[in-house]
């Protein structure tokens, strides 16, 4: 009895102590912003809010943290919520810039007026396998792997792929394809590649973030795929190629349009950007066709894609507007350097230039929020 | 004077009680408009699938998000077929431990074994889902697959390559999941057997395992089944382990070793990116579907579970 009074008691004196301790702290928000705005503007602090793809999210955040260290007033948010939450959010306005993996549909285009689509960097997808004794390096080209993601290649030992690879022994063992399950930047960029390369592939499954799978296993996010592989000798699956690299899983050459067998790495990926900039349009404009899979070059590697952060041309605060310029402004240009170390492709210098354009193309009420 | 003051209060439209009640009762409603909110939500936002698809959604076995073509019959098949075989599974060892817990482990044992098999509830299902990943999955390929191909690879249930991600792993990792639940109720229903029903077989010179099978199982049966009802219900709507396990392959087949998917399963996987509006929309009709099969389950376990609980209360065998 005794002892439920004292616990009664405690609790008692722990409710008061959250109840007076709470108090000061509820008064304090209330107050910060008055004496903010009462010291020097620039200490004012600004978030930046956005969301969408996964893909970027690291380079992203190492972005946040490094302008936070040159602009400590500035914070940047990003919630990895995917592409298709990323468009919705930016279509509302509920934040203030949105990441996609791919292009805004034209539909996606029409239904949000006014949108910038800035390319911010670029990835590739590998294509990983799980062969025991057998290295990184086996070469593939477009239809080859289209027929097997189709099924119409059943075994390692096809003589489509032996005649690929001369000097390489393959086992007599069925293929264990492996693809993404969840809706992703990833299986779109792997299905535009295999819709560009295979017509039975185009007509049969075609290209989007979840596709109708004739054949295989489906396993959730690069790490369900890379799972999949790495337990199943005889696999073979797409991922990122930062994931691969990270992982030290082998990964197939893939011929290219000019004939050669290229392994990705970040430098092919970017020759494949840099071979396609003639063609992509203003950032103001629809981006629906773009697409830098199976790009001509001599050393191109051929599944690869932008990665892009919506604006909105038209800002409708301006102070906030012209910090979210400057930020994208830093991004393309100095962010760029963070991206080789976080194994993301930095744009070629052409892309970079068609940015700038985009860029000042934002404004507030007809005012470029940046001269550049 | 302190007295009077008491009185005047309790008196006062709003006294305490008064007060208490209505914030309650609030509290309590609010979840019952969420509940109606939410299913209302799911049928508006459905509409343009239910519109486009009809009767259709419900048999058509082909999801193609490209050409926006929605069927949802490998996913009703998967969930059901998944949570079947997880009951299959799951009820004779649930069973086994509500009978051993409620009636023959020695008393020491009994709290411990409870709590340890509740706490298997606690278990994050992502958590359960990287076990089912990292070793369930190739243990089922390399030690139970197998086997069950070999002497009973005759059944098309057991036919085909097993890669580790199937049916059978799904269903595996929901028995594990539902056993608490269905136990520790069918514990709970075990217990409320009378003691002078078990007395009495005793008497008439039934062994222990008659008394069980004839006197305790029998009183317990509707008890048992709602549990067993609830196990299916939290099955069906298990998303993330399953998911992680089952293969995610929107293909019917009759076999345990082939990957499947459910409907939970592809909520969660494909909601995030889906982007057109019918797409979306079809993804809300599962969910509508879900949560139907979800509420009905339900309420006949309920309602299972209250006759054995009058039963009881009765006081009559």
């Amino acid at each position: 009895m005794k002892v439920k009074i004292a616990i009664i008691l405690i609790l008692a004196g722990m409710l008061l102590a959250g109840c007076v301790g709470k108090q000061p702290t509820e008064i304090n928000p209330a107050l910060q912003p008055t004496t903010t705005v009462q010291s020097t503007k620039t200490l004012e602090t600004v978030t930046l809010n956005g969301a969408g793809a996964t893909f970027p999210y690291p380079l992203i955040s190492k972005w946040s943290s490094k302008y936070y260290e040159i602009m400590p007033n500035i914070q940047i948010n990003y919630q990895s919520v995917g592409s298709g939450a990323g468009i919705k959010q930016i279509s509302a306005r509920t934040v203030d810039f949105g990441a996609s993996d791919a292009p805004l549909t034209e539909q996606e285009y029409s239904n949000v007026a006014g949108i910038l689509q800035i390319p911010e960097s670029l990835g590739a997808v590998a294509l990983a396998y799980n062969l025991p004794g057998i290295q990184k390096g086996v070469k593939l080209s477009g239809d080859v792997i289209a027929d097997i993601f189709l099924g119409n290649i059943k075994k390692w030992n096809d003589p489509k792929i032996i005649s690929l690879n001369p000097g390489i022994q393959f086992p007599d063992k069925d293929i264990i394809v492996a693809h993404r399950s969840d809706g992703s930047g990833t299986t779109f960029v792997f299905t535009d590649y295999l819709s560009a390369v295979s017509p039975d592939w185009k007509s049969k499954a075609g290209k989007g973030k979840s596709v109708n799978w004739p054949v295989g296993l489906g396993g959730k996010g690069n790490e369900g795929v890379s799972g999949l592989l790495s337990q199943n000798p005889y696999s073979i699956g797409y991922i990122e190629l930062a994931y691969a690299k990270l992982q030290n899983i082998s990964y197939a050459y893939i011929k290219n349009k000019a004939g050669n067998y290229i392994e990705p790495t970040l430098e092919t990926t970017a020759n494949a950007a840099a071979g396609s900039v003639s063609a992509l349009p203003a950032g103001d404009a629809s981006w629906s066709s773009v697409s830098i899979v199976d790009a001509s070059g001599d050393n191109s590697y051929p599944i690869g894609s932008f990665t892009y952060l919506l604006v909105y041309k038209d800002q409708i605060d301006e102070s906030k507007g012209k910090i979210l310029t400057e930020f994208l402004w830093w991004a393309v240009h100095d962010g760029q350097k963070y991206s080789s170390e976080l194994l993301y492709v930095p744009l070629p210098e052409e892309v970079i230039s068609l940015n700038e354009k985009t860029i000042k193309l934002i404004n507030f009420n007809g005012q470029p929020l940046i001269q550049g | 004077m302190k007295d009077r003051k008491l009185s005047f209060f309790l008196k006062s439209k709003f006294s305490g009680d008064n007060i208490f009640e209505g914030a309650v009762g609030l509290f309590a409603i609010g979840v019952l408009i969420i509940a109606l909110l939410l299913f209302g939500e799911l049928y508006l936002e459905s509409g343009l699938s239910r519109n486009a698809f009809g009767f259709g959604f419900l048999t058509g076995s082909i999801w193609d998000p490209v050409s926006e073509v929605f069927g949802a019959l490998p996913f009703i098949f998967g969930t059901l077929v998944s949570s079947f075989l997880a009951l299959v599974i799951a009820v004779p060892f649930s069973l086994g431990i509500a009978i051993y817990i409620s009636e023959l482990a020695p008393g020491k044992l009994r709290a411990p074994l409870s709590f340890i098999i509740e706490l298997l509830a606690a278990i994050p299902s992502v958590i359960i889902g990287l076990w089912g990943i990292f070793i369930l999955a190739p243990f089922i390929r390399d030690y139970l697959a197998p086997p069950l191909s070999t002497y009973l690879g005759f059944l098309p249930l057991f036919q085909g390559p097993m890669y580790g991600l199937s049916m059978l792993t799904g269903g595996v990792i929901l028995a594990i999941m539902i056993i608490p639940i269905t136990s520790s109720i069918s514990k709970e229903a075990i217990q409320t057997v009378p003691i002078y029903q078990k007395e009495g077989a005793l008497a008439l010179g039934a062994t222990g395992w008659e008394t069980i099978r004839m006197s305790v199982l029998p009183y317990a049966r509707s008890g048992i089944f709602g549990a067993v009802i609830l196990g299916f219900g939290r099955a069906i709507g298990e998303t993330m382990a399953v998911t992680m396990v089952i293969g995610n392959s929107a293909r019917i087949s009759g076999s345990l070793f082939a990957p499947s998917y459910t409907m939970a399963s592809v909520i969660a996987n494909e909601f995030v990116e889906a982007t057109s509006k019918l797409y979306i929309s079809s993804l809300l009709e599962i969910g509508l579907l879900l949560l139907l099969v979800s509420v009905i389950i339900n309420i006949i376990a309920r309602i299972l579970v209250s006759k054995l609980l009058r039963v009881e209360g009765g006081g009559r065998a």
